[in-house]
Formats: structure tokens, C-alpha cells, sequence
């Protein structure tokens, strides 16, 4: 009893938690679990759809090493290539 | 697992929600807000489509533009009078870990290798200093980086990434000299509780000269419009640097260090950087200057027309006033000219009251929509040193200092 009270009162909290940050559904193509799996760990992903779709290719590959370089952002160069990827196909200019 | 951070994060979240519309000015719905941004043509599409008015936690809906970390702007409308209220106020945040800070056991710790000592205060200690207040201007770097042409990377901000407010808090000077300032001092480090992620993500940690840090008008301030600072505006205790863009005015300060060196920091140096030369520089920060670029310092003399959304429809032969806010670096606002003829002559505009060199100064202008189909009304500062705004953008890579002249255009029917 004590456990499903435990569990209808985290119920009751976590459902206006999701509406605080509500989930960014970003365009499903190749390369979008990676950019979920790794971008989101920092940021929302609302910062990819805001910077688009104006950026040029070499900008989003700029945007992607400056994640890694100067952020610290914990990503193999094969899945650097498949974020920048995705970004520059699905939210380039 | 449920924190009590998080249960009190949501708690505020009700609050605001309950509380939030009939908090909005006469006349405004926060559905108007919302259109008067994605209906921006200047701004990108994917911006237009991503921002939705949401209140974070003790704020009313304001524009949001990223949740985590949370970048929030506010509407225009809130920009009528000199004073932004406090739960209107734009949120601007470089990093997603931002703890509550409990006022009881918050401490700033005073010290450096510049200092002759070191001293930790708490809230109660600062409170029992010698207190100022000062009406001063709170303005992103990148406030209208959405605007340029061509769109350049980052926080995608429209008009409102800027407020006007009271600070009440301390001379940072009368903190310094607490512990005494060594002759080799350069520059003051500023450090708040907010911190990355990861590890090795640069922590937001920033400076200023020593001789800004001096002026009696650098402030540790405590208090915002009469209340303590919101969370999402810095409480307990924020670093407030009148003048100068709001990069330097750290939240949640909880260090501040007397350096001999300059602060070498990524949000020094590659960040907040404009090119040398093409702005006017009267406020130098010369100990962190590059042979190309400097770092931000102060704010350009800027306006903005807020009493009626671009693109309004006015009946043909109606008068109505024409209104905004007028503000620089702290020269202060010498007149305000409005042209309804696309630049070519120029009126005076009626100064409001004067609250002070640092803050917004509004204005006003009588308007007659005397001739059917689109009417411009285009309004242009000028401050105390005859420094004016430019009527195309001055081009920079980061998106910093847009002050370009604003206009609206009526749709007189």
C-alpha cells in the first residue's frame, strides 16, 4: 500500500514536470538517436531548431567542434561526423 | 529520485501559471505576445516555429527560446513603462546546472592573489554594509542577434533579452576594500553557483578591470525592484555592472577574486569578443584586448518603439501616441527623434521622467494617420556624447550590439 501510494504521488508530480521542458521532437532521418543520445546530455534541442535552417554546412561542422573542443562534449570522431551529418541535412541552409 | 529543489521548482511553476494572466499589462494576452514574435519576419523560421510563450517557475509566460538551459525573453509589451517587473524579467543562462541557492548558508568569498586578504560574507553581512540603489539597464550582448542579416549562430534573441530595474546592494568598492586591493591588480573575477554538466565544460566565469570595479557604481546587489532577485535573476546576489552588457553581471555570485593577471577563461577569451574598431570604445578593457578584437564592454545608445506591434491596423484620420524606451551606457538619453518619412526629416519625441543616466528613459510622439495604407514611424536616440544609432547593422560574428533604428509600420485603413 505504502508503495503505490509512493507511486501515485510521484505520478502526480512528474506529469507537470514534462510540461515544464516540454520533449523536442526533432526530424526523424539517420543520425537523430545520436543527436538525442549526446546533445541533449547539455542543452535542449530546441537550440538546433532555433540556429536553423540558416546555418551552411561548415557552420553546423564549426557548431559540432566547438561542442567537443570547447565544451568538453565527450564524442568519437564517427559520431561527430554523424551529428554533423544530420544537422547539416535536416537543419542546414 | 525527488529532490526538494524539484518539489519546490514545482510548486513555483503552479504559482506563476495560476497567477499569470491577469498580471500582463491592460490590453495584452499572452496569445498577442506570442504572435507579435512568430510573426516576426526578421527572425529565423526555425526560431519562429520552436519559441512558445511558458513560465518558468515564479515568472509569467515570457518568450521561451531554449528550456534547458532556460532562455527566456520578454514580450515586448513590458517594455511600456521604465521599469521592468521583476516576474517579467528575461532569463539568460549559459549553463544547465542552476542550484537553488539557500540564502541561510550562501556565502561570497573575497579573495585573490591581487587582494591583501580574504574574507567570507554572508547575506546578513552584506545587508549591514552601507547600501545604494540604482535604476540601471540589464541588457544582453546578443539581444537581437535573431534580427541580423545574414542570421548568425546562438541564442536567436529578439527585442527582449533586456530589462530596467532598481538594484539595491552594495558598492562593490566597499566589498574590495574590505580586504584591500594590491597595486599590481588588474582584474576582478566573478564567479557564481551555476556550473556546467560536464566537467569539462568551461564554468561561466567572467571579469571586469579593476578601475569598473571601482566606480561607486558597480554594485553586489540583493535586491531587485524592492524584492530579493528572483531565482532566475541571481538569487541571492548578483554582480551589477550599470553600462556595460549584462554578460558581466554575474548571478548567484559566490567568488569574487583580485587578480594580477588577466582572466583567461573561454567566456573571456574566444567568447563575448567584437571586433576592434568598429564600434565606438569609449569604456576599454585594455588588459584583455587582442590585436584584432576586444571583449564586450559597454551598451550602445539604442531605442525601441513598444506602445503598438509592427503591422497594426489604424483607422484612416484617427491620432494616436506613439511610444517606447530610449536607453545607452550611462552617458544618458539626450533626445529621442521619430521620422514618419522614412528617415528623411525628423521630430522630437517628449522625454518621460528621468530615472537615472543608466536607465531606460521613455518617450512619446504624437501620430496622425492622415494618408491610407502603410504608414512607418521610425525612432532614433541620441545620447549625451552625440552618439547615435546607425541606420544598417555594423556586422560582427558573435550577433553582439544590434542598435540598429527600429520602426513600425501602420496599416491605416
Amino acid at each position: 500500500m505504502r508503495a503505490l501510494t509512493i507511486a501515485f504521488f510521484i505520478t502526480l508530480i512528474v506529469v507537470p514536470a514534462i510540461a515544464e521542458e516540454k520533449p523536442i521532437e526533432l526530424k526523424k532521418a539517420p543520425g537523430v538517436e545520436k543527436v538525442e543520445a549526446n546533445c541533449a546530455t547539455c542543452h535542449s534541442l530546441d537550440y538546433i531548431e532555433m540556429n536553423s535552417p540558416f546555418l551552411s554546412a561548415a557552420q553546423w561542422d564549426a557548431e559540432v567542434a566547438k561542442m567537443i573542443r570547447a565544451m568538453g562534449a565527450p564524442i568519437d570522431e564517427a559520431d561527430g561526423k554523424a551529428i554533423a551529418d544530420y544537422l547539416k541535412k535536416n537543419y542546414g541552409s | 529520485m525527488i529532490t526538494r529543489r524539484f518539489l519546490l521548482e514545482m510548486a513555483g511553476t503552479s504559482a506563476a501559471f495560476l497567477g499569470a494572466s491577469h498580471l500582463l499589462p491592460r490590453g495584452v494576452s499572452p496569445a498577442a505576445s506570442e504572435s507579435a514574435f512568430k510573426h516576426s519576419p526578421l527572425l529565423p523560421e526555425g526560431t519562429r516555429a520552436e519559441a512558445i510563450l511558458d513560465s518558468l517557475p515564479g515568472k509569467r509566460p515570457l518568450i521561451k527560446l531554449s528550456y534547458r538551459p532556460p532562455n527566456y525573453e520578454t514580450p515586448l509589451e513590458y517594455f511600456r513603462t521604465a521599469i521592468t517587473p521583476n516576474d517579467a524579467f528575461f532569463v539568460r543562462y549559459h549553463l544547465s546546472n542552476i542550484p537553488k541557492v539557500d540564502a541561510k548558508t550562501w556565502k561570497l568569498k573575497v579573495g585573490g592573489e591581487g587582494a591583501s586578504g580574504e574574507i567570507q560574507l554572508n547575506l546578513d553581512d552584506l545587508k549591514a554594509m552601507p547600501a545604494v540603489e540604482m535604476v540601471a539597464v540589464n541588457q544582453c550582448s546578443g539581444n537581437r542577434r535573431g534580427l541580423f542579416t545574414p542570421h548568425v549562430a546562438g541564442v536567436q534573441w529578439g527585442y527582449g533579452a533586456m530589462g530596467c530595474a532598481r538594484w539595491k546592494g552594495v558598492m562593490l568598492k566597499d566589498v574590495l576594500d574590505k580586504i584591500g586591493v594590491k597595486k599590481e591588480a588588474i582584474e576582478i573575477v566573478f564567479d557564481g553557483a551555476d556550473e556546467p554538466i560536464l566537467d569539462k565544460t568551461p564554468d561561466f566565469i567572467k571579469s571586469i578591470p579593476i578601475w569598473k570595479a571601482l566606480e561607486e557604481t558597480t554594485l553586489v546587489a540583493y535586491e531587485m525592484n524592492g524584492q530579493p532577485l528572483p531565482h532566475f535573476n541571481g538569487f541571492p546576489a548578483r554582480i551589477v555592472v550599470p553600462g556595460w552588457t549584462a554578460t558581466y553581471w554575474v548571478k548567484h555570485i559566490t567568488s569574487i577574486k583580485i587578480v594580477t593577471k588577466p582572466e583567461s577563461g573561454f567566456w573571456m577569451n574566444p567568447a563575448y569578443r567584437i571586433p576592434l574598431g568598429k564600434f565606438p570604445a569609449e569604456s576599454r578593457f585594455i588588459s584583455q584586448e587582442t590585436a584584432n578584437n576586444t571583449p564586450i564592454t559597454e551598451i550602445m545608445v539604442n531605442s525601441l518603439i513598444t506602445s503598438h506591434a509592427d503591422g497594426v491596423s489604424l483607422k484612416g484620420g484617427s491620432s494616436t501616441t506613439v511610444g517606447g524606451i530610449a536607453w545607452d551606457s550611462g552617458y544618458g538619453i539626450q533626445s529621442v527623434d521619430m521620422s514618419t518619412d522614412e528617415g528623411r526629416t525628423w521630430l522630437p519625441a517628449t522625454l518621460g521622467e528621468d530615472l537615472g543616466r543608466f536607465a531606460f528613459r521613455t518617450f512619446s510622439f504624437p501620430f496622425s494617420a492622415n494618408s491610407k495604407g502603410k504608414q512607418t514611424v521610425m525612432a532614433r536616440a541620441t545620447n549625451r556624447i552625440s552618439q547615435t544609432q546607425p541606420t544598417e547593422l555594423i556586422q560582427n560574428p558573435a550577433g553582439y550590439h544590434h542598435n540598429v533604428m527600429h520602426s513600425i509600420t501602420f496599416n491605416v485603413t
